[in-house]
């Protein structure tokens, strides 16, 4: 029982760690606040990519690349997303040959946003290859859906706090699946636009005319596609568009964090070898 | 290089005097490495460290995204993207620069409120403190102006509104901030310049830094109890330090790599989380976010501007007294350079004779008193200014300045500090009996 | 007393060699990624190879495309053509070599050696001068109605071999193979 002492002063020690570790979060906490806005209507779901652990699921993210290409396309782009990362490790991995067939039924609705495929020579837009991104489309003004399910938040408070965000996630994927369920049905028009009643979109009228009813697609893989299904799975997909990486991402975290433990534990017993005849102690 | 009397490096073969005559390197890295510390310094000494890896972090990341980046307006948002997609290993470089930022600027407040706390900036540490704030401004600018890389619409309106600061000066405040941006509003001239000095600056920092390591290795570190190594003799110096290599180096790389566990927590599950998600959307002039909100290691310092409006009667008078020249925008940004400027006066406001905080029983409670009232001003700089808010940021804002330009000069007259431990050498020996072991041993 | 010592010494020793051996293995996981990202990028890595569509080039003639940032020519010859190039004997050759990538690195430069197709309608090569590195011009240009360079004065027979002039080296085959009416390049 000789090193009692020691114990003690290595328990002072973590509880001091500790103090600043929750100082720490509790810096962390206040700035996770994006906006001042308060939690709306979005509801968390359990999506597979989320959590330390949280994988795509590959099967998910081809079901929303069709919903994608079958009820979005028309007017929205996807304009820094490669196509053949369609085939890449950790995304929806569509074989080779199916990504090049897929690439070459692809079609540019808006012209004069893809000016970087004008050949001058035939004096018309070249084929796409799997090299080039998928086309921009600015044809209606649609936002483009590269990265929008991290340019949206769904949960930041209590009180703009962001602790929920440390529960929950950002909740991007939560905003797209919550406007593609949140319309009412109702519409008004506006100085000859119609809006759609939609809940979750801020200010509550939204210019896109509902894009899903359900059974939209059909899926070879026998999937559902009730509304909300559909919804879920184009909410998945755009987040592996603005996310490729996240697989390898958080591969990197597990070992980083699991070898800088084993450092940080052994520097710990070799600090404490150091300072022992300082401290007036026998090494143990 | 330091006034505590210790062993210098002696050149013994033929080589090392040659080189020692010539260029007494080896001597510079001796006296740096084995510098006598004191050996009572407890774990909140270990911030000098993190941010001395931290700086090296950024700089290494930083030169490794230049390599892909491009500041061009029209490319700049895709080139970051690019960055994220196509770059081997591009994600990770820009996750840890973008959130090194956020421990760069955690380290440096536990940084400066342990300064505040043990009162390491009163005599003859000044200029040490005086350095470190020149430092935390450069920080400032640097961060700010990396933040507008990306092209992002935080980047874009985060820029046009903080540029605004400038155009608040009564008379010249247009021409400056029209100099600054090159042109009417935040454009391809201001990205380019901003990317010029959000290079330059890092390297300001680290000579910065270097007089920052001189200034303290020349007045000693000082130490948890306040009290100073005796510098009598050598061997009374030799009771009160340790060397800083080995105690301290593995000391503080322990603390180093417990944070970085952290550290690559966050950046490899959450690296999204410190961040905005407007900043994903690619700047657009003609369409503002509906909330512009700075990084929180700004909110502290945007609550205090936020707090002077018009309706403050400190306003109303500095309104009236100057014939309307200092108004409340004006008002609001000398506030938030006064809120620094407070800060860096503290070695001359603060008239206690004892330094340590710890021996203070009234200092005690008013300083912790200002540590709240920074988290609450980080929280309430991302509120929005309606309701109760405001009220909150007005009361934080006005204790910010209470603590510094009242409580501190009036403390040191009215408290009766505790007594203090003779030397460094006996606050250890209290904290670590030397017969410690035989004690637990008769268990 | 000693023995003790020794003893506590060696795991003292184990200890410290162990932290700095787990240290130098994290400063090098945190190093290779900045050294790594200097290596291609996915989308230049994607350019390495690509597939050309040659279903509508016409016998006689030919098309350029960029490559890993140089132009490749992919030329359908015409029986003449064909013909001329196979009449060449190997001795009229300054280049021995076939210097094609598909095939071995000893072969001779026979037209055989040179093309695609057994029957030697397809021809691919790098358009780039083995000389000092001009674009070559084509369609039946210079002495043997092949190539010829105009920077300074090589000539290219209809198999792309340097007849004439100061290029060392045949017109470089790269790798590329068919894959239905499309040629793979790398």
């Amino acid at each position: 029982m000789r090193p009692r002492l020691s114990e003690k002063g290595s328990i002072d020690m973590i509880k001091k760690f500790t103090l600043s570790a929750l100082t720490v979060l509790a810096l962390t906490f206040s700035a996770g606040v994006a906006t001042a806005e308060e939690d709306s209507k979005i509801e968390d779901i359990d999506f597979s990519f989320e959590g330390p652990f949280g994988t795509y699921d590959q099967m998910q993210l081809q079901r929303g690349l069709q919903v994608y290409t079958e009820s979005c396309a028309a007017c929205h782009g996807l304009k820094f997303v490669p196509i053949r990362t369609l085939s890449d490790p950790g995304g929806p991995q569509l074989p080779v040959e199916q990504m090049r067939a897929y690439t070459a039924q692809l079609s540019v609705d808006d012209i004069s946003s893809n000016l970087n495929l004008w050949d001058p020579e035939t004096e018309e837009l070249r084929a796409l290859t799997p090299s080039d991104k998928f086309p921009a489309n600015n044809s209606v003004n649609a936002p483009d859906l590269s990265l929008m399910t991290k340019a949206r938040a769904a949960f930041r408070g209590p009180y703009g706090t962001g602790i929920n965000q440390l529960f929950k996630g950002i909740g991007g994927p939560e905003y797209v699946v919550g406007i593609l369920t949140g319309y009412t049905g109702e519409e008004k028009e506006e100085a000859g636009v119609t809006y759609y009643e939609n809940h979750v979109f801020p200010g509550g009228w939204i210019a896109m005319p509902p894009p899903l009813y359900g059974d939209d697609v059909e899926y070879i893989d026998g999937s559902s596609t009730e509304l909300e299904a559909e919804a879920e799975d184009i909410a998945s997909f755009l987040t592996w568009t603005a996310e490729p990486k996240m697989m390898a991402r958080k591969k990197m975290g597990f070992v980083a964090v699991s070898l800088l433990i084993l450092l940080s534990s052994l520097l710990y017993l070799t600090n404490k070898r150091i300072w022992a005849p300082v401290k007036g102690k026998k090494t143990a | 290089m330091s006034g505590i009397p210790h062993d210098h490096y002696e050149p013994k073969t033929g080589a090392e005097k040659w080189l020692h005559k010539r260029l007494p390197i080896v001597a510079l890295l001796h006296s740096t490495l084995t510098i006598p510390t004191p050996k009572n310094l407890n774990w909140m000494w270990i911030w000098g460290i993190v941010l001395a890896f931290t700086l090296v972090m950024q700089i290494a990341t930083g030169i490794t995204l230049v390599m892909h980046y491009t500041p061009q307006v029209d490319l700049a948002f895709s080139s970051v993207e690019h960055i994220m997609r196509n770059v081997n290993g591009g994600w990770a470089i820009r996750y840890i620069h973008a959130n090194g930022a956020s421990l760069f600027f955690l380290a440096v407040y536990m940084h400066i409120f342990r300064g505040l706390y043990y009162g390491s900036y009163k005599s003859p540490r000044e200029i040490t403190w005086i350095i470190g704030m020149l430092i935390y401004l450069m920080m400032m600018g640097t961060a700010f102006m990396g933040y507008v890389l990306p092209w992002g619409q935080m980047s874009f309106w985060g820029a046009t509104v903080i540029t605004g600061l400038f155009g608040a000066i009564p008379l010249i405040g247009e021409p400056i901030q029209t100099w600054l941006l090159g042109g009417p509003a935040v454009d391809n001239a201001t990205l380019n310049r901003f990317f010029s000095l959000h290079y330059l600056l890092p390297f300001v920092i680290v000579g910065l830094v270097v007089i920052h390591i001189w200034a303290f290795h020349t007045t000693g570190n000082s130490n948890p109890t306040g009290v100073e190594v005796r510098r009598t003799s050598k061997k009374e110096a030799a009771a009160d330090t340790l060397p800083f290599w080995p105690y301290f180096v593995i000391k503080d790389f322990f603390a180093l790599v417990v944070i970085l566990v952290v550290f690559f927590a966050v950046v490899g599950f959450m690296p999204n989380y410190l961040g905005h998600p407007d900043n994903y959307i690619e700047a657009n002039a003609l369409a503002t976010p509906a909330h512009i909100v700075p990084e929180w290691y700004f909110l502290p310092f945007y609550a205090i501007l936020r707090a002077f409006t018009a309706d403050v009667w400190v306003v109303q008078i500095a309104s009236f007294v100057t014939g309307g020249i200092v108004d409340a925008k004006f008002f609001g940004v000398l506030a938030m350079f006064g809120a620094i400027a407070v800060m860096a006066m503290a070695p001359w406001l603060d008239t206690s004779s004892t330094r340590s905080g710890k021996y203070r029983p009234m200092f005690k409670w008013w300083f912790a008193l200002l540590a709240i009232d920074f988290v609450v001003l980080t929280w309430v700089g991302a509120r929005p200014t309606e309701g109760i808010y405001p009220y909150i940021s007005l009361i934080g804002a006005a204790y910010w300045f209470g603590y510094f330009l009242v409580i501190l000069p009036l403390l040191g007259i009215i408290e009766k500090p505790l007594p203090l431990p003779e030397t460094i050498e006996a606050d250890f020996n209290a904290h670590h009996p030397k017969d410690a072991s035989d004690a637990s041993a008769a268990e | 007393m000693s023995h003790a010592d020794e003893h506590e010494g060696t795991r003292r020793d184990f200890l410290y060699y162990a932290t700095a051996g787990v240290g130098a293995v994290a400063t090098g996981a945190a190093v290779w990624p900045l050294v790594n990202q200097m290596n291609p990028s996915a989308d230049v890595k994607a350019l390495s190879s690509i597939r050309v569509d040659i279903s509508d080039v016409e016998a006689g003639t030919q098309l350029t495309v960029k490559w890993r940032g140089k132009p490749v020519f992919l030329r359908r010859r015409s029986q003449d053509e064909i013909d001329a190039g196979r009449a060449v004997a190997m001795d009229d050759l300054p280049d021995q070599l076939s210097r094609n990538d598909n095939a071995g690195s000893t072969d001779d430069a026979s037209d055989a050696n040179r093309t695609l197709d057994e029957a030697g309608e397809w021809l691919v090569m790098i358009g780039v001068c083995t000389h000092l590195g001009c674009v070559p011009l084509g369609n039946g240009s210079g002495d043997f109605g092949g190539w010829f360079c105009p920077c300074h004065g090589s000539h290219y027979d209809t198999a792309g071999r340097i007849r004439k002039g100061p290029a060392p080296e045949n017109l470089l085959v790269p790798t590329a193979r068919f894959d239905g009416s499309v040629v793979v390049l790398g």
